[in-house]
């Protein structure tokens, strides 16, 4: 069974498949709709697709035989659930899917905008609203969970403990992060050590903007953020963060993570200038790396870009598998590492926005 | 009963769909009956609380809906409902 990289675009779901160590284009499947998240459950090899259409709303798919064929799942419903007193709440978009635990079949999250994290336990049919977090009082509150970039708070990271499937975390733009040690049933903010300079208060408990988050699936209580005011690390799972931005400021903004799974101290960043400049510093297209925890970072990028690059890397756009790194950009570029970030080959260059990106393989 | 036409962009999800005659005396009636003969239809039409897309139009002879939120517009007998996608771009 051959590796396989799914590339969710604002166009369609481009699928790569490496044979003799090459990687080429295999199929386009739901050309001209945009793919708002992707993810493959490592219990089943199952890939999920959301998409975003424009006029028919968001939608979710699945396969279970990497692709040859699809079938539509059910979504998420806010019906009877309101936003803030007296506005109805609605389904605006589906971001992020996590399994439940290798212990939880046919158990799922998902993570939606405005803010409702959904579980579901019948592998996707049916969703069911996390009652006690969307009733968690900071939710309600104007100033602690709100839109940034988009309209509305959206949940786009949810981890789940590899040694624990009731402990779960969940990253939230704009709130913070959120941890449950009881499968859901109860949730506390865990933003100590995080900033947010746009905040009257930059260490309000709630208010934060992770813009992608990680756990090291060797040591669980290590787990790194790119947020919006820099790159922040936790290693005692969750209670105190610790920013890890590079020296001068650089690298610092970004959204686009990834980590090693063994190794708690190694990641990788693909900064851009400034919340205010979304394009490479310099336009020189560069992806930092960090092997002690996040004291210095260096640049892994022969190969990329070095002049009027404008490629910004969002967060859902960069992933990972063993030695493998890939990430898309804004402008439909897609490079690829299968030296830990060694050097890097561009893929294509004129695929549409690349919004996910996502391995699939089978050992 | 009144005729329903939709626009051809919806038949990439459900092949099946052409121009049919349904009862109903509301616009909402009408969708509850059309959701019986093609399921999942009325989730690609409404949102959560059952209110049209914003990016969906429906023409009654000729007329945009005035009740978007629940849809209660009247539909006589011999009616022609038009299904129609807004122009928007992207």
């Amino acid at each position: 069974m051959s590796n396989k990289l799914l590339v969710g675009t604002s166009k369609g779901l481009v699928i790569l498949v490496q044979n003799n160590g090459q990687w080429k284009i295999a199929a386009v499947q739901f050309e001209g709709f945009s793919i708002s998240l992707l993810y493959v459950d490592e219990r089943d090899g199952t890939w999920w697709i959301g998409i975003a259409h424009r006029h028919w709303g968001e939608k979710l798919h699945f396969s279970i035989n990497e692709g040859k064929t699809w079938e539509e799942s059910g979504v998420p419903s806010y019906k009877d659930y309101f936003y803030r007193p007296g506005k109805p709440a609605t389904l605006k978009r589906l971001w992020t899917m996590q399994h439940a635990g290798l212990d939880k079949p046919g158990c799922l999250w998902l993570g939606t905008e405005p803010g409702g994290l959904f579980f579901s336990n019948d592998n996707g049919i049916s969703w069911q609203l996390t009652e006690k977090l969307w009733n968690h009082p900071s939710r309600l509150d104007d100033l602690q969970w709100f839109g940034a970039g988009k309209d509305f708070p959206f949940i786009h990271s949810i981890i789940v403990n590899p040694r624990n499937s009731d402990h779960v975390y969940i990253g939230v733009s704009c709130a913070g992060v959120f941890e449950t040690k009881d499968g859901g049933k109860n949730w506390i903010s865990k933003n100590k050590g995080l900033v947010a300079a746009y905040l009257p208060n930059p260490l309000a408990e709630v208010g934060h903007d992770p813009h992608r988050m990680l756990q090291c699936h060797a040591d669980p209580r290590v787990i790194w953020q790119q947020n919006h005011c820099g790159i922040f690390r936790t290693r005692d799972g969750g209670e105190n963060w610790e920013k890890v931005s590079g020296e001068n400021g650089f690298p610092n903004y970004g959204f686009a993570l990834a980590i090693d799974e063994q190794d708690p101290n190694t990641a990788w960043v693909i900064p851009a200038q400034s919340d205010e400049m979304r394009i490479p510093v310099d336009l020189k297209l560069t992806v930092c790396k960090t092997t002690d925890g996040g004291k210095k970072w260096f640049s892994v990028s022969k190969g990329l870009p070095e002049y009027h690059s404008f490629d910004l890397v969002l967060r859902h756009s960069f992933a990972k598998l063993n030695q493998t790194l890939a990430f898309g950009s804004n402008n439909g570029n897609l490079y690829l590492s299968d030296n830990n970030g060694e050097s890097w080959v561009t893929l294509c260059h004129s695929l549409s926005m690349v919004n996910c990106l996502a391995f699939s393989y089978r050992p | 009963m009144a005729k329903i036409k939709f626009t051809s962009a919806l038949n990439r999800f459900f092949p099946s769909l052409t121009e049919i005659e349904i009862q109903g005396s509301t616009v909402r009636e009408v969708l509850i009956n059309i959701e019986k003969i093609h399921p999942g239809i009325s989730n690609y039409l409404t949102d959560d609380n059952g209110r049209l897309r914003k990016h969906l139009n429906i023409f009654v002879e000729g007329d945009l809906i005035k009740d978007r939120q629940t849809l209660n517009d009247h539909i006589n007998a011999d009616d022609e409902l038009l299904i129609f996608q807004a122009l928007s771009g992207g």
